[in-house]
């Protein structure tokens, strides 16, 4: 018998769970600035977590799906990305989003239940966020060959979690970014809950990094909650690919430390001791403890960036109560880029104009 | 001018539409140096090469989803699945996000791209190869439905769609692709969406068709005028928005009207259109509407394919009925 094949796949961590140096850190984390950008982009986010699940816990927000356990990951792709890269992600990635520039006014306007959230400040050109499970993947590899075609230095950034890879979509978007060697980098942030179900009942493969490897392309694995191996794997992985070297699976090892969304409760299927271990990895706490161990972080620039962090997530949020409703038109307004006649009755009457031409058709 | 078939002119569109547009981008399984299983893409590949004409991995769900990537960065896809029966895992793609893209970023982004497909059934093929989904597509809102019945039309309305900046699902019909040729100009002019045609005037009977069955339709028509009745044959050509106001018109007229469709009886555009004759045109109708239909089955194998499909006979028998009600 002969080996056909084989295949390895890397895990990469720089910090331990208490902030210690495991290994030489990268060249970008010799930088304190670099990290404290990190640190405070983390503490942002989980801020908005918190207020996000306070309004709409008083009844002024909509459903909501929490972020809280994947600021790591998030903030180091915020951070990783060039504004011409283009953003697929999910709902549950409202940390890059803020990164990139979107409002967390917008955000709670789309949590708020309204389209005008999408239409949002940050890259113009990023996708809205994806609902529908693995179905951006296919996107990206459509964005990743557009960019490819133009020959353009600019990548498209993937996002999703544990769940997706169980998907069609995820399959068929990571096998064509491989055919054509295209400009994408998936991120999979394997949070380890799909809702109920545990990453062990959505696959026996050992990892989900390897399924890149099926795809012809690198899949590498590392902890989610260690900033600054994010950081590290999506910076290498954008470079590649930006120039000319085709797309990276990265799989980022976190825990949901939430609930799928507030209309959830995890304790119905979950140990709290499970949980209660994961707290003690989390990843805004470990970066914390790197810094005030390094003595680049003190107690008083903690008490001001939480100070900031609140006053500025509480304005967007007071910004975003202050927004009237869209007009009843909004629903037909961007429907084709012009709308055909056969819709102008049923417009007009659900708008309380008086039509000539009777109930519509086409509505 | 030459005289050329449907797929022909498909052809002649898709190619004018890459020379004319570098943002024009085909791609789908077997389009590339395979030319298309109905060889709607020929030469293609060799003239526009395999960056913009792409033969795509065996995945309908991909070559829908990347034309939406496509799209939404700026490039003008126009992808093919290979029959209309292995559109279904296409759905969430084109429900989800192709037609819902302008609306949900607000006109911020859009997703101008058009997924063509040979639809329906007649021509002997194996099982899922003899669809019609013409109304599942017709149900998605955000989305325009193509379904061209002429050469002329079918390069007309490719353009068109083409250039259109919504998504558009263009079906094209097998049994019609080398049925007849037409003498097609490659003029580059478009012709007008959300718009039917009138093929024939009459003042006795509207029948309101689409697709292969404009054909039948067509052909009952002249039947009937060899006895002194004269129909009007309406070709809806776009089903998503349909153009009701010329409908109306013409059964105001005639106050008869036949709906003649290969489609399955529930639920299909037929019953849209009855529908809508009977809330905004009960009034002129002179006999209630008859529908032509496939019945409600699975499209049966080749060997009763012809008890499935609609015929002139049907047409007829349809027409008499309407005109002999009192």
């Amino acid at each position: 018998m002969t080996i056909a094949a084989q295949f390895q796949v890397e895990y990469q961590q720089f910090l331990d769970p208490l902030g210690r140096v495991v290994r030489p850190l990268p060249a970008f984390a010799e930088h304190p600035a670099a990290l404290i950008a990190l640190y405070e982009a983390m503490v942002l986010m989980r801020t908005y977590d918190a207020k996000a699940i306070a309004l709409q816990r008083t009844g002024q927000l909509g459903t909501f799906a929490s972020l809280l356990g994947n600021e790591a990951v998030e903030a180091a792709v915020g951070t990783a990305m060039a504004k011409e890269d283009v953003l697929l992600c999910t709902y549950r990635e409202n940390g890059v989003q803020l990164m990139r520039g979107v409002t967390v006014r917008e955000l709670f306007l789309y949590w708020g239940g309204d389209e005008r959230g999408s239409d949002f400040s940050g890259p113009r050109h990023d996708f809205p966020t994806c609902v529908t499970i693995a179905s951006q993947c296919l996107h990206a590899a459509g964005v990743g060959y557009a960019i490819k075609l133009r020959r353009q230095p600019r990548v498209a950034v993937c996002m999703f979690g544990d769940g997706a890879t169980s998907k069609g979509d995820f399959y068929e978007g990571v096998n064509a970014a491989g055919i054509w060697r295209l400009p994408v980098v998936f991120v999979l942030t394997n949070n380890q809950w799909a809702i109920s179900v545990p990453r062990r009942g959505q696959t026996a493969a050992q990892t989900l990094a390897q399924k890149a490897i099926a795809a012809g392309f690198d899949g590498v694995q590392i902890d989610g909650n260690d900033v600054i191996a994010v950081h590290h794997a999506v910076r290498e992985a954008l470079a590649r690919a930006r120039s000319g070297g085709g797309p990276t699976l990265i799989e980022a090892l976190t825990y949901r430390l939430g609930d799928h969304t507030t209309a959830d409760d995890a304790s119905r299927y979950r140990p709290a001791e499970e949980v209660a271990d994961a707290w003690k990895k989390e990843p805004v706490l470990r970066l914390r403890n790197y810094l005030l161990e390094a003595r680049v972080w003190s107690k008083e620039q903690e008490e001001g960036l939480l100070r900031r962090c609140n006053e500025h997530v509480q304005a967007e949020a007071q910004a975003y109560l202050d927004t009237p409703a869209p007009p009843a038109r909004q629903m037909f307004d961007y429907l084709y880029a012009t709308l055909p006649g056969a819709y102008a009755a049923r417009r007009a009457a659900i708008l309380g104009v008086t039509s000539e031409h009777g109930p519509d058709h086409a509505g | 001018m030459a005289q050329i078939t449907l797929v022909e002119a498909v052809n002649l569109a898709l190619a004018r539409s890459l020379a004319s547009d570098p943002e024009v981008v085909v791609l789908g399984q077997d389009v590339g140096r395979d030319g298309g299983v109905f060889r709607a893409t020929l030469g293609l590949l060799e003239k526009f090469g395999s960056e913009r004409v792409i033969d795509m991995p065996l995945a309908e769900n991909l070559i829908v989803g990347m034309s939406i990537g496509m799209a939404v960065e700026g490039l003008k896809p126009v992808c093919e699945i290979q029959f209309a029966g292995f559109a279904y895992t296409t759905i969430d793609q084109l429900l989800n996000h192709a037609g819902r893209m302008r609306h949900r970023t607000q006109g911020r982004l859009a997703c101008p791209m058009v997924m063509r497909m040979p639809c329906g059934a007649g021509i002997h093929a194996p099982e899922h190869h003899s669809e019609s989904p013409d109304a599942m597509f017709a149900h998605i809102p955000g989305i325009r439905v193509i379904y061209p019945s002429s050469p002329k039309r079918a390069y007309g309305l490719l353009l068109a769609a083409i250039r259109d900046p919504d998504p558009v699902v263009f079906l094209e019909p097998t049994r019609l692709y080398r049925l007849f040729k037409e003498e097609v100009a490659d003029s580059g002019e478009a012709l007008a969406l959300d718009t039917c045609f009138t093929l024939r005037e009459g003042n006795d009977l509207t029948l309101v068709t689409w697709g292969a069955m404009v054909h039948e339709s067509l052909q009952a028509a002249d039947e009937l005028a060899e006895q002194g009745i004269a129909i009007e044959v309406i070709d809806v050509a776009t089903l998503k928005p349909v153009d009701f106001d010329t409908i109306l018109a013409s059964v105001a007229r005639t106050g008869r009207c036949v709906v003649v469709t290969e489609a399955p009886h529930h639920c299909s555009i037929a019953s849209e259109i009855a529908a809508t004759l009977a809330e905004q045109g009960l009034l002129t109708l002179l006999a209630p509407v008859q529908r032509v239909t496939a019945p409600d089955v699975v499209v049966p194998f080749p060997r009763l394919e012809h008890h499935y499909l609609p015929d002139k006979r049907q047409i007829l028998a349809a027409v008499r009925k309407t005109l002999e009600f009192a």
